[in-house]
């Protein structure tokens, strides 16, 4: 058994584990910034709601869907010119991030949306009715209802990412997934891949913890 | 204090028009009950009274103040005047029964302090004090209510509006929230506006009442006048689903009459001195004896046999109405 694993370089194990955390940590908060208003700006344009705006929101909702619908990998590739442009380099954790966070923002944003679209509709109302602007609905009323829904997208967001950032590996953006592949795959050791699916399930049954207990925490339903 | 003038609503998607052309007036200081089963308008007749909806056409005016015209921070000046409750409570889960309570004045940007001391004195007022740390979820739906109430009342409101507010709770906690709905209006003087599917509730707390049906008033009047001749066969049926109106007069062998008397004469034993001076068996038939808002009724379907029914009908006639 430990023969088995004896010819592993666990500092690049450690280097990769600790370029995913980078890549999924600040992807996940670029996500969430981008991918919160832009969930709101989906909801409140809706049907019957605030700002509705059927071409704002069907316009909002193609782009979403459209980076949605293209695959990951696809969408990696397609965006280098963009991440060059932004970042001035399409490899490494600093140029995963703009396709990682294209990926997961319009996701999340949905995400988003559904969790608000759960709020009561007569609490929308009774907010509205107490003269509350549209500032005072969303920051006061719409984000603290919909708060356990919107860390459990956060949650789902996030093992996505996990997922995307080693697929971002292929594309030379280095953490575990690249370790996978270089080692695991296109070396045949075995041991490595071993060791990186592991830490990859641990990290997602870690989110996955966390996030359950911080939705049972916000919840007061 | 409130004006609707011939006000037509039509919704995109709806074939119908919500609102047909409905004038009314509400009164200062009054409790107004709108009744009309599910779809006959109400719901978008009281959102026009805080511009939660506009009219496709017609005037809706508040003190004077025409709703459509006021721009948004009109408009947010105009809800904190307007107090609003609702069937499912419409209250923040997220939020405690305080901080649910506190959300209008915040809101309106008063200081920490001032909202900590009104809002001791509303939960007090609602009878809620102890229960200020807790969150919805822990209340019943009469306690939910009372923090509705209290949220509404918080800006110190002209007007309440009372959208089904009792539709979701049990019979006895119904009978506590109108009597504090009642109270509000007795001892602040607020103008309550009421809509409701149900009679029993226009019969416990509204001073008049409007009968809505497919979007027009059919019948309206003071709800004695409404409750007990009523003139509409809407009203009839409202009255029928609420056990108020004998459904078909009994297979009788005499004269059957409806004898209504209010107030003072319910607690008289006038039937037994009429029979027993007249010498005719009256029976009941069928009939409520019950109060609208504080007054006491009586209304009963009598059958008359025997002796001198004239004589009987003419005494009756000296204490209450007696009709067909």
């Amino acid at each position: 058994m430990i023969g088995f694993f004896a010819s592993i370089d666990w500092s690049d194990i450690a280097l990769a584990t600790l370029d995913t955390l980078v890549m999924l940590a600040g992807s996940l908060a670029l996500t969430i910034v981008i991918g919160l208003p832009l969930g709101v700006a989906l909801f409140l344009t809706g049907a019957r709601q605030v700002w509705a705006n059927r071409v704002v929101h069907v316009s909002l909702s193609v782009v979403v869907n459209i980076l949605r619908s293209l695959p990951f990998i696809i969408l990696l590739i397609v965006l280098i010119p963009v991440t060059l442009a932004l970042v001035g380099t399409s490899l490494g954790v600093a140029g995963a991030i703009v396709p990682l966070v294209a990926g997961a923002a319009p996701f999340f944003a949905r995400l988003v949306e559904t969790a608000l679209r759960e709020v009561d509709r007569n609490t929308i109302e009774a907010v509205q009715a107490m003269g509350a602007t549209t500032r005072d609905l969303v920051l006061r009323a719409l984000l603290p209802e919909a708060l356990p829904g919107i860390i459990a997208a956060a949650t789902v967001t996030a093992i996505a990412l996990v997922s995307y950032t080693a697929m971002a590996g292929a594309v030379g953006a280095g953490g575990l997934g690249d370790l996978a592949i270089r080692y695991g795959y296109q070396r045949f050791q075995t041991d490595v891949m071993v060791v990186t699916v592991v830490l990859l399930v641990v990290l997602v049954q870690l989110l996955q913890m966390i996030g359950d207990r911080l939705v049972r925490h916000f919840s007061r339903r | 204090m409130i004006s609707i003038q011939n006000v037509h609503k039509r919704f995109a998607t709806g074939a119908a028009a919500a609102l047909a052309g409905v004038d009314l007036e509400i009164r200062q200081g009054e409790v107004f009950g709108i009744i009309g089963r599910s779809g006959a308008g109400k719901s978008t007749l009281v959102r026009l009274l805080n511009g939660l909806e506009s009219p496709s056409s017609g005037r809706v005016a508040v003190d004077g103040i025409d709703v459509a015209g006021l721009d948004a921070a009109g408009l947010r000046q105009l809800r904190r005047r307007v107090g609003m409750i609702f069937q499912n409570f419409g209250l923040l889960s997220s939020a405690t029964a305080a901080r649910n309570i506190a959300f209008p004045l915040r809101v309106a940007g008063l200081p920490a302090a001032a909202i900590a001391a009104r809002v001791t004195e509303l939960l007090g007022l609602v009878g809620l004090t102890e229960h200020s740390d807790k969150y919805p979820a822990q209340l019943s739906g009469g306690q939910k209510q009372r923090v509705g109430i209290a949220r509404a009342l918080a800006t110190r409101p002209d007007v309440l509006l009372c959208d089904e507010a009792t539709s979701a709770l049990d019979p006895e906690t119904t009978r506590e929230v109108l009597s504090l709905i009642a109270a509000l209006n007795r001892d602040l003087g607020l103008t309550i506006v009421l809509i409701t599917h149900e009679m029993d509730v226009i019969r416990q707390v509204c001073d008049r009442v409007a009968v809505l049906q497919a979007g027009r008033v059919v019948e309206f009047g003071a709800t004695a006048d409404v409750v007990l001749d009523p003139q509409h066969p809407e009203t009839r049926a409202l009255l029928a689903d609420a056990g108020e109106m004998a459904v078909e007069a009994l297979d009788f062998p005499g004269r059957v009459v409806r004898f209504t008397m209010q107030g003072a004469a319910v607690a008289t034993p006038v039937i037994s001195r009429i029979a027993r001076e007249t010498g005719t068996d009256i029976s009941v038939l069928d009939g409520r004896i019950g109060r609208l808002r504080d007054r006491p009724y009586g209304q009963l379907t009598l059958g008359l046999a025997g002796g001198d029914t004239d004589a009987a009908l003419a005494l009756l006639a000296q204490h209450g109405r007696v009709a067909a």
